[in-house]
């Protein structure tokens, strides 16, 4: 055999590793360092801020449909840019759009309101039984598909001709959305924190309030978010129909009677007017909502 | 059994069977375990895996029933979960991630009604105190490491003051380094505090250096199989070594004794 028995299966033509000695090292100190921290430079901390990017985006938006719409050179068919502006501005504060758009906040914000409040007595049955629990399931299958608009006429026949009927068809349009989520919300909750809140003596709503809304609001979230957006394409496609009704009407009823005369800059000032709602509740409300709750507990990055 | 129940231990558990349910079986995890423990004991449950020792503590807990014998917490039926029996558990996630720590440390105080916010506030930051985590009372957790997230939920367990700290394999998930300077910290604060505590392990080490005494689960179903003093912490290497050796033959002689069968079959 061979001289080298190093382990079972030895190799005669590998030595051994040699011997070696220690090797003992002080750590330097920090200040010998160039740099261990460096703060960013102005224009990556600027890049970094999303509603510089987003703003960046928009801007580009807008000049695209500038450049296009001067092309095309048709103010009947397609509007610039800046005449869209200059209508939403006078509008604004010459014309009735701001009325107009405060008359639907009113009717949308009740309307998603008693959604919320409907869907959250919902889940709270939904979570605490297992007939709840069907029922809601079931409820949603049902309903959810159903466009709220289908409604409509239903509603008219029961609330007549006013706010009541379109808060009916956009509680419909709310409720399942906001359901759906949190119920699927709360059973994504991991087991060791419903232990752990029952183990702290917690049961019904307290429990459901400390441990499961807290533990399940991304998903809430998520669900208000979409509701949010069901609320508003239910809210201005029911003006459109018949928006004369609630009251002086909405924007949905601004955009049809604009429509109607001709006014297309009009048109779009009122379309214009969804679109910086619905970027100021999304970029502002939910996102310090966000910042605030899920980004800061470090459930969603 | 061979120890006659003794007159008032903190926690006796008698002829207890577990059984639960998975989609298409009914297992029975323990079979008619019966224990006590009393005040300031570092009582372990050891056995392997499929032992039942960790239903056995959720029964403790008040998480489920047994559907045999009975358990009593200082003479009362255990029935529900509830903050007298302080549960640590092994994931990382048991610490509520909305609540800072200070705020994780405080909320079973407050929850329970047991003590005014001023007062809660202040308890906790003395248990913050006692698992070295000052500086990171105003943390969120998702901010922390595996082992300073074990310590809050060790902090929270012992701020509650509870009649039994419930812990369950809470060091399992943790590198090997931080594992045993955790085991020498918990050691520490039952130095200065003497609660009660059940402790799950797999670990034969562990369970040796932690307990006071150890109680043995033979597997599937868990049955007791011996209840051991453990050692004191100044016993040499070589009595720690022949007690780790005489836990190993007891909890694997089933294993070696099948094999030795096997091994005559073969021959």
């Amino acid at each position: 055999m061979s001289l080298v028995t190093t382990g079972t299966a030895s190799r005669p033509d590998i030595a051994a590793p040699a011997a070696r000695p220690e090797i003992l090292r002080e750590p330097v100190a920090s200040g010998a360092f160039g740099i261990v921290q460096k703060p960013l430079s102005a224009r990556e901390r600027i890049t970094n801020v999303g509603a510089v990017r987003k703003f960046a985006l928009l801007v580009v938006i807008a000049l695209v449909w500038e450049l296009y719409a001067r092309e095309l050179d048709n103010p009947l068919l397609f509007p610039t840019f800046s005449a869209t502006v200059m209508a939403f501005v006078k509008g604004l504060f010459g014309g009735d759009l701001f009325t107009k758009a405060l008359t639907s906040l009113r009717v949308l914000l009740m309307g998603y309101a008693a959604g919320i409040a409907c869907a959250a007595i919902l889940t709270v049955v939904a979570i605490t039984s297992r007939v709840g629990t069907d029922l809601l399931e079931l409820l949603t299958s049902m309903f959810n598909p159903l466009p709220a608009i289908a409604l409509l006429p239903l509603a008219l026949i029961w609330f007549g001709l006013g706010a009541g009927s379109i808060v009916f068809v956009i509680i419909h349009s709310v409720l399942w959305a906001v359901a759906l989520n949190t119920h699927s919300g709360f059973l994504a909750v991991s087991n060791t924190l419903r232990m752990v809140g029952r183990n702290y003596g917690l049961r019904g709503l307290p429990y459901v309030a400390r441990i499961l809304i807290p533990a399940a609001f991304p998903s809430i979230l998520t669900g208000l978010k979409i509701g949010w957006a069901f609320a508003w394409r239910t809210l201005i496609a029911a003006e459109l129909v018949f928006g004369v009704s609630s009251g002086s009407g909405g924007l949905g009823w601004y955009i049809y009677e604009n429509k109607n005369q001709l006014e297309i800059p009009n048109v779009f000032a009122g379309l214009f007017t969804v679109i910086v709602i619905g970027l100021i509740v999304e970029n502002v409300v939910f996102r310090v909502i966000e910042a605030k709750t899920v980004r800061k507990w470090g459930l969603q990055s | 059994m061979t120890n006659a129940p003794l007159d008032n231990p903190l926690l006796a558990v008698r002829g207890v069977t577990l059984q639960y349910k998975t989609k298409d079986h009914l297992v029975t995890a323990t079979y008619r375990v019966d224990f006590d423990v009393l005040r300031s004991d570092r009582f372990i449950l050891l056995g392997p895996s499929g032992c039942g020792k960790s239903t056995l503590l959720k029964a403790v807990g008040g998480y489920m029933k047994p559907i045999e014998g009975e358990i009593r917490l200082k003479g009362e039926a255990v029935t529900r979960p509830g903050p007298d029996r302080m549960m640590v558990f092994q994931e990382f996630d048991q610490l509520l991630p909305w609540r800072t720590v200070k705020e994780n440390v405080m909320f079973p105080l407050r929850a329970s009604g047991r003590l005014p916010r001023r007062a809660a506030e202040e308890k906790a930051l003395d248990y913050i105190a006692k698992v070295n985590l000052t500086p990171f009372a105003d943390s969120f957790p998702h901010t922390l490491s595996g082992g300073m997230k074990q310590r809050v939920a060790i902090a929270r367990g012992m701020a509650m003051e509870p009649d039994i700290l419930l812990m369950d394999e809470p060091f399992a998930a943790l590198d090997a380094l931080t594992r045993r300077k955790m085991q020498d910290e918990l050691l520490a604060l039952w130095e200065g505090t003497r609660f009660t505590v059940l402790f799950v392990t797999h670990s034969i080490p562990e369970a040796i250096k932690i307990g006071s005494r150890i109680l043995l689960l033979s597997p599937h179903p868990g049955q007791v199989k011996a209840e051991l003093d453990s050692l004191p912490a100044d016993a040499n290497a070589a009595e720690l070594s022949a007690l780790e050796q005489r836990i190993h033959s007891m909890l694997f002689a089933d294993a070696i004794e099948e094999a030795a069968i096997t091994e005559r079959i073969i021959a």
